[in-house]
């Protein structure tokens, strides 16, 4: 089965949970052969698999619940503020443990974890991403942006509170 | 250009999309500025740290076989199987074969089941290395030196194990990483031989594992060469595309290690 194991770990990401992943999983291969024939000769499989699985995902109770606390604001027209230049904070970062890592994925909103994961796990290039999510990508870039930015202000203040 | 305008490009160089000429201006830049090298090294660091906290998740072999076999039914509607033994009462011997047969039938379906699931480890462990070999950080600890990989793995997994003096051999050791198989850790090593590259992973021997061989087994899966065996309670599993030769020599040499 393509892309099973790596389905399987970006659902259970998203739903938190390992029935509701499996759920997703499971609903999304049956999607996906269903509407194989919807499937265009030449695009990008992968994009298209991950795009079933988080619209499934989307639409499930535990999507649902999850986007609704999640802001709506558009990501046009808002471009990141660069990262802080200071070295503490770099220093702070040094430290970070895996652990720390998934905590702060965890307690990321899902639109930022979903994007650092497609592009830092996935190793997706910008235009898969967009596929993916069905956003240009322009908003790609900026989405991502704000992500590592929400990501390394999670990690430093978990590091600060470690090193106190 | 001012330090606020580089940065707008460093999610680029992190995720090495950067334009070459953006490239060569951003690394004369960091070599002047202290400030953004460390940005863009801690923005490097991140990246790394997230692919590999990131492979947290692994499916239940349960489930894998649950969901194969709902795309087999998928694949084949109206296929349907059904057993009458109407002709079963009073037919003496013939029950006694049939008896015989259904044994021998559970047998060879349970033993085609363990086959199948070794099949599925391997292919999940071939995944593994081809995911590796795609990417564009193979290994969180690069280095040739074993006195380096192999302290780097302490207190990021419940075991520890020998790597090989490669002095002598045709082999080399590129560098290492956590991996995880059947929901729980394990070290991926990657080696180098002529142009190949070849994994070799070490995963804990516990009882709910599926059994990838008894002594010393190869196999190729995928057109990958294999070559699995249990020691000291741990499973080692070589994969690569290089020769079935290659592949043993350097199962020898882990074997070797002291």
């Amino acid at each position: 089965m393509p892309l099973f194991a790596r389905l399987y770990n970006f659902a259970h990401w998203l739903a938190q949970d390992r029935i509701a992943a499996e759920d997703l999983v499971q609903e999304t291969y049956m999607k996906a052969l269903r509407g194989f024939s919807s499937f265009r000769q030449g695009t990008n499989f992968r994009a298209w698999m991950y795009r079933i699985l988080r619209n499934t995902f989307l639409t499930s109770q535990t999507g649902l619940k999850t986007s609704a606390s999640v802001s709506l604001d558009s990501d046009e027209g808002q471009t990141a503020e660069p990262a802080v230049a200071e070295n503490p904070e770099t220093v702070l970062l040094a430290r970070v443990e895996r652990e720390t890592i998934q905590n702060a994925l965890e307690e990321l909103p899902v639109r930022f974890r979903e994007i650092i994961l497609l592009c830092d796990l996935e190793e997706m290039s910008y235009q898969e991403i967009g596929e993916t999510l069905g956003i240009p990508m322009g908003t790609v870039m900026s989405r991502l942006s704000r992500a590592r930015k929400s990501m390394r202000e999670l990690l430093a203040a978990r590091s600060q509170g470690a090193a106190r | 250009m001012t330090c606020d305008l580089w940065r707008s490009k460093l999610d680029a160089y992190v995720d090495s999309v950067c334009s070459a000429e953006d490239l060569a201006n951003l690394e004369a830049h960091f070599r002047t500025c202290a400030s953004c090298a460390a940005e863009a090294l801690a923005g490097l660091r991140i990246k790394r740290m997230t692919q590999n906290a990131a492979a947290r998740y692994s499916p239940s072999r349960e489930f894998r076989l649950r969901i194969e076999e709902s795309i087999q039914a998928k694949r084949k509607p109206g296929w349907t199987f059904a057993w009458r033994p109407a002709w079963l009462p009073g037919m003496g011997m013939a029950a006694a074969a049939l008896a015989v047969g259904i044994v021998l039938i559970v047998v060879a379906l349970t033993l085609g089941i363990q086959h199948t699931e070794r099949g599925h480890a391997l292919a999940e462990l071939v995944d593994l290395h081809v995911a590796t070999l795609a990417s564009a950080n193979p290994v969180d600890v690069i280095s040739t030196d074993r006195h380096t990989v192999k302290p780097w793995f302490q207190g990021k997994l419940p075991f520890t194990f020998n790597l090989p003096e490669l002095q002598n051999s045709s082999f080399k050791l590129l560098g290492g990483k956590v991996t995880y198989f059947e929901h729980s850790p394990g070290a991926q090593l990657l080696f180098q031989i002529r142009n190949h590259q070849l994994s070799v992973f070490i995963f804990q021997n516990r009882q709910e594992t599926i059994p990838l061989s008894t002594g010393i087994a190869t196999a190729r899966e995928l057109a990958f060469n294999v070559e699995a065996w249990s020691e000291g309670g741990l499973r080692y599993v070589v994969i690569g595309d290089a020769s079935p030769a290659d592949v043993h020599e350097l199962g020898e040499l882990m074997r070797s290690a002291k």
